[in-house]
C-alpha cells in the first residue's frame, strides 16, 4: 500500500484531506523503476479547481499513454496546509506515488488566468525548486508552462526554462522523445533546453533578449543565440477526431466544481467577437466526428460511473452535427438516469425543444450573452445578436413556460458610452415587457431576469489588444449607470443586477498584456505573502500596489493607454496564424462599427487557413 | 427488491466523508452495472441508505448501506463486479436480500457498533495504561462532560457501554449506536484519560470499527445477518 507524504495528524487538521491522498478512481499507478520520465502535470489552485480542467485530463491521459513516461498531478495546497508545509518543511508531493516533485524530470504548469501567478511561485516553492529558472541545477525538474496565458509568458518569463505555447496534442510526445534522447547521450540541462527550443511550439525565455526604449515601450526582442528561433509557431491539433481523449477520466471523490463527464465537441469558434481571446486563439474552427463523439461519450460514462455529462466549446450552436449528438445522448442515457448538461444555446425552437426535454422549465432558464448594451457597441465587438433575435427567442421561450432569464454584459469595451450602458438596462426592461405581454393566466407569475456585467480586460492577439483600460473608479461608476438605470424602470421588480469587482479587473489587464518587468513585481508579492489572487479573501490589492512600487514598476503604463499599432509588443515573437495585419484591420474596422461576417458566411483572411483545415476547407474538398 | 452490502473502508480511505463515501457508491453501481432503482423527478437519485455514518478518520470492516434494486443476478456475481470497481481501501465484504420496507431499513436498525482502539506509539496516556482499563470500565457511573454549542452537561456513558477489554495491546468496545444512544468510541477514550488523570493528545487513538448490529429479542444479529445470499 502507498504511504502518504502527511501525517494522519496533518491530514485530520485540514480541510477536506481527500484533496491530498490521490487513489481515486482512473488515476493512474505505475511502477517508478520501469519509467525513464516523471512527469507532474500542475494546477495552480485548489483540487476542486483543477479537477474540473479538461486539458489536463487530456495531458494526463495521453503521457500516461506512454509505458516510459508517468504523469502524476499536483495542485495548490489550500492556505490551511500551506501553513503546515511551509512550518514543518514539507516538500510538495505528486498525488499518485506521494513523492516529492523536486524528485521529478519535469514540473508542467497549466495557466489558465493571471490571478494563479502567485500560486506559480508557491508551487516552485513548496516543491522547494529555485523560482527563477537560471538558479535551477542538473537535478531541479525542467519547469514547462502551457495553456491560453502562455500566449503572453513575458509575465512569468524569469520562472518558466520553456513554455509550450498552443495545443498539446502535437509536441508534448516529441518534447519527451528529445529529452530521452539528450539523457541517453548524458547531455545537459543546457543542451535540452536548445533542442526544446527547436522544436515547433517551444519557447525557451532565457534564449531570448529584450531591450526597452526610453518611453518604456519594446526596442527589440531577439534571440541570443545563432541556433534558436527567432519565432514561436503556435500548435495546432487538426485532426481532433483521430487524437488523444481521454475514455477513463479520474473521478475525484469529493465533489469538484465541474462533477461531470466532459464531451469537446469541437475547437475554436467561428464568430470572430472582437474581445474575446479564445475565439481567436484556437482558429481554426474544428469539429469533432459526431460517430465518434458517441462512442466517447458512453465509454466515459460506462468507465466512470459519473451521473452526468456536459459539452464543452465555443459557441456550441455552430456544431454542425448539434442535434444529432443531443438526440442520441438523450435517447441513449436519459433511461439510465444521465444528467445531460446543456452548453448555452442559441434560444430557438430547435434549443427550447430540447431544453424541455433534459430540464425542469419551470426552474431552468434562458441565457443570452450580448456583451453589450446597444447594437452599436455591438457591431463594435462583433457580435452578432440583434435586439430582435433575443426579443423572439425570449418570447418564444416565455410562451412554452420559461420565467427566467440570465443576460451576460461587459462594461469598459472600446468607444463604449453612457447611452450604451444604459442600453443594458433597455435590453433588460425590454425582455420583461416582453413577458408580461403574455396574458396573466397564461404566464407563470413574475419573471426573473438576472443582468451580470463582468468588466472588459484586453487580451494579447485579439483586435483589442491595443485599447486602453480605466481606472478601477471609473468601471465601477459604469456599473453605477446601469445599476440607477436599471432601478428606474418600470420592471425594475422583475431585474436583478450583479456585478464583478474592479481591483481583480486591473490587475489581470496588467498582467495579462505584461512584460518581463512584471516578473519581479510577481516575485515580490508573493513573498509578501500573496496567493490565491482568484479568491476574493485572498486577493489583496494593496499588497499589489506595494510591490509596484518597491519594483519600481508603473502598472497604469500596461493599462491606462491606448497602444499604437506600431508598438512592438511583448507577445509579437509567437506565430499565431492569426496575422497581425488581421488584427489591425479589424480594430480599424470595430471603430467603424462594421462587423465581419463570420467563417461559414464568408472568409475574412484571418490567417488561420495556414494551417490547412477545419472550417477554412469546409465545402472545399 | 433490496439488499444490504456489508464493506470495509480502511487505508487513505478514512479520510473520505461519510457524504463521499455515498457518492462514491453511487458512481461505482454504475460502473458495476447494477440495476439500481432510482427516485423519480428531474434529479432522479439511487434509493439507498447508509447504517451508520463514520467519522473521518477512522477505519473499518463492518460498514453497511441498503440499496434499492430493479433486478438482481446473485450475491456472489454482484460483489465481484462491484469489487472490479472499487478503489484501494474498499472492500465490498457481502450482499445480502432484506425485507422491503421503511421497518427493516439498515439505519433505523442499528443498535451497537464493536470498535477496535489502539493508541498511537508515544502518545499512552500512562504505562500501565492496560490495567487501568478494567478499573475504568469497573466504575459504576463513568461521568463524562459533553459540550454542546449552548452548554455543559455532564451525562453517564456508563450505560451505553456494553463491553470493554484489553484485547491485542488495544481496547475492544461494544457501544450503543444508532438514533435512540449513540457513544462515539472517542469519547470513551477521552474519559478514560482523564480517569487516568493525564488528557490524551490530539489524534492519541486510532479506531477501526469491526461490526455493526441491529438488536433482535434481546440479543445483537450483525446487520448482514438479518438477510439471505442471493443463491
Amino acid at each position: 500500500m502507498r504511504r502518504l507524504a502527511l501525517s494522519d495528524e496533518v491530514l485530520m487538521t485540514v480541510e477536506k484531506p481527500a484533496r491530498y491522498i490521490g487513489n481515486e478512481i482512473n488515476s493512474v499507478m505505475k511502477d517508478k523503476e520501469k519509467i525513464d520520465i516523471r512527469f507532474a502535470m500542475c494546477f495552480p489552485d485548489v483540487y476542486e479547481i483543477s479537477m474540473s480542467h479538461l486539458g489536463l485530463q487530456i495531458i494526463y491521459d495521453m503521457l500516461n499513454t506512454r509505458d516510459d513516461i508517468w504523469c502524476e498531478r499536483v495542485f495548490s495546497p489550500w492556505t490551511d496546509l500551506d501553513g503546515v508545509m511551509r512550518r514543518d518543511q514539507i516538500p510538495l508531493f505528486a498525488l499518485e506515488s506521494q513523492d516529492p516533485i523536486k524528485e521529478f524530470d519535469f514540473l508542467g504548469i497549466t495557466i489558465q488566468y493571471e490571478m494563479c501567478y502567485t500560486n506559480i511561485l508557491q508551487i516552485l516553492d513548496l516543491s522547494q525548486i529555485p523560482l527563477h529558472a537560471k538558479d535551477r541545477g542538473e537535478n531541479d525538474p525542467l519547469v514547462i508552462g502551457g495553456g491560453p496565458c502562455t500566449y503572453n509568458p513575458e509575465p512569468l518569463a524569469d520562472f518558466f526554462d520553456l513554455f509550450y505555447i498552443g495545443e498539446g496534442e502535437t509536441q508534448m510526445l516529441p518534447l519527451m522523445d528529445a529529452y530521452k534522447a539528450n539523457k541517453a547521450r548524458g547531455g545537459s540541462r543546457e543542451d535540452f533546453l536548445v533542442m526544446a527550443a527547436n522544436i515547433p511550439g517551444i519557447y525557451v525565455p532565457r534564449f531570448y533578449e529584450v531591450s526597452y526604449k526610453e518611453d518604456g515601450t519594446l526596442a527589440s526582442f531577439v534571440p541570443t543565440r545563432e541556433d534558436i528561433p527567432a519565432k514561436i509557431q503556435k500548435q495546432v491539433q487538426m485532426d481532433v477526431t483521430n487524437t488523444y481523449y481521454p475514455m477513463k477520466p479520474i473521478v475525484p471523490f469529493i465533489k469538484v466544481t465541474q462533477d461531470r463527464v466532459t464531451l469537446e465537441i469541437q475547437r475554436g469558434c467561428i464568430r470572430g467577437c472582437r474581445f474575446c481571446q479564445a475565439g481567436m486563439l484556437y482558429r481554426p474552427t474544428r469539429e469533432r466526428d459526431v460517430n465518434e463523439l458517441k462512442r466517447w461519450a458512453k465509454s466515459m460514462l460506462e468507465s466512470t460511473g459519473q451521473e452526468e455529462i456536459s459539452l464543452s466549446s465555443l459557441s456550441s450552436s455552430d456544431y454542425s452535427q448539434l442535434g444529432e449528438l443531443l438526440t442520441y445522448l438523450i435517447e441513449e442515457f436519459q433511461d439510465k438516469k444521465v444528467n445531460i448538461s446543456l452548453p448555452s444555446l442559441r434560444i430557438d425552437a430547435f434549443s427550447l425543444d430540447i431544453m424541455s426535454k433534459v430540464q425542469d422549465i419551470k426552474k431552468s432558464s434562458l441565457t443570452f450573452a450580448p456583451e453589450a448594451g446597444s447594437q452599436r457597441l455591438r457591431d463594435v465587438i462583433n457580435k452578432g445578436l440583434t435586439e430582435e433575435v433575443i426579443l423572439e427567442g425570449a418570447g418564444t421561450a416565455f410562451e412554452g413556460g420559461w420565467s427566467k432569464v440570465k443576460l451576460y454584459f461587459m462594461l469598459g469595451l472600446p468607444t463604449e458610452t453612457e447611452e450604451d450602458q444604459k442600453g443594458i438596462a433597455h435590453l433588460a426592461e425590454a425582455i420583461a415587457e416582453r413577458y408580461y405581454e403574455i396574458p396573466k393566466e397564461q404566464r407563470n407569475g413574475k419573471c426573473q431576469i438576472t443582468v451580470s456585467t463582468s468588466f472588459f480586460v484586453p487580451k494579447p492577439f485579439t483586435p483589442f489588444q491595443w485599447a486602453t483600460m480605466f481606472p478601477k473608479e471609473e468601471y465601477l461608476s459604469r456599473a453605477k449607470t446601469v445599476k440607477n438605470e436599471i432601478r428606474s424602470q418600470l420592471n425594475q421588480k422583475s431585474i436583478k443586477y450583479n456585478w464583478h469587482e474592479a481591483d481583480v479587473t486591473v490587475l489581470e489587464g496588467i498582467l495579462a498584456r505584461g512584460d518581463r518587468r512584471l516578473c519581479a513585481v510577481i516575485e515580490d508579492v508573493y513573498k509578501k505573502g500573496a496567493i490565491f489572487d482568484a479568491w476574493n479573501e485572498y486577493f489583496h490589492p494593496d499588497e499589489w500596489q506595494k510591490s509596484f512600487a518597491a519594483c519600481s514598476v508603473d502598472p497604469d503604463f500596461y493599462i491606462m493607454r491606448e497602444r499604437s499599432t506600431e508598438e512592438l509588443l511583448p507577445w509579437d515573437f509567437i506565430d499565431m496564424g492569426v496575422t497581425k495585419q488581421f488584427l489591425i484591420r479589424e480594430w480599424e474596422t470595430a471603430r467603424k462599427e462594421v462587423v465581419t461576417p463570420n467563417c461559414r458566411e464568408k472568409c475574412s483572411g484571418c490567417g488561420a487557413a495556414k494551417f490547412k483545415g477545419g472550417v477554412c476547407v469546409e465545402g472545399k474538398n | 427488491m433490496k439488499v444490504r452490502i456489508k464493506f470495509a473502508k480502511t487505508g487513505a480511505m478514512k479520510f473520505i466523508g461519510h457524504l463521499d463515501v455515498m457518492r462514491y457508491f453511487q458512481k461505482a453501481i454504475r460502473r458495476a452495472g447494477l440495476d439500481a432503482a432510482y427516485s423519480e423527478g428531474y434529479s432522479p437519485h439511487m434509493i439507498m441508505s447508509f447504517a451508520a455514518p463514520l467519522g473521518v478518520g477512522l477505519t473499518s470492516q463492518g460498514e453497511y448501506f441498503d440499496l434499492v434494486l430493479n433486478s438482481a443476478t446473485t450475491s456472489e456475481d454482484m460483489i465481484q463486479r462491484l469489487n472490479g470497481a472499487m478503489a484501494e481501501g474498499i472492500q465490498v465484504l457481502s450482499l445480502v436480500q432484506v425485507e422491503d420496507g421503511k421497518a427493516s431499513k439498515a439505519m433505523s436498525l442499528v443498535a451497537a457498533a464493536d470498535y477496535f482502539v489502539t493508541f498511537r506509539e508515544g502518545k499512552e496516556p500512562c504505562a500501565d495504561w492496560e490495567s487501568r482499563i478494567a478499573d475504568y470500565y469497573a466504575q459504576e457511573r463513568i461521568p463524562i462532560v459533553k459540550k454542546t454549542k449552548r452548554s455543559e452537561m455532564e451525562v453517564d456513558i456508563k450505560p451505553m457501554i456494553q463491553e470493554m477489554r484489553i484485547y491485542n495491546h488495544g481496547v475492544f468496545l461494544r457501544l450503543a449506536t444508532g438514533s435512540a444512544n449513540n457513544l462515539k468510541p472517542e469519547l470513551v477514550m477521552e474519559g478514560f484519560g482523564t480517569f487516568v488523570g493525564q488528557s490524551l493528545e490530539p489524534f492519541a487513538v486510532q479506531t477501526e470499527r469491526l461490526e455493526t448490529y441491529a438488536e433482535q429479542e434481546g440479543s445483537l444479529i450483525p446487520l448482514a445477518d438479518l438477510g439471505e445470499i442471493i443463491g
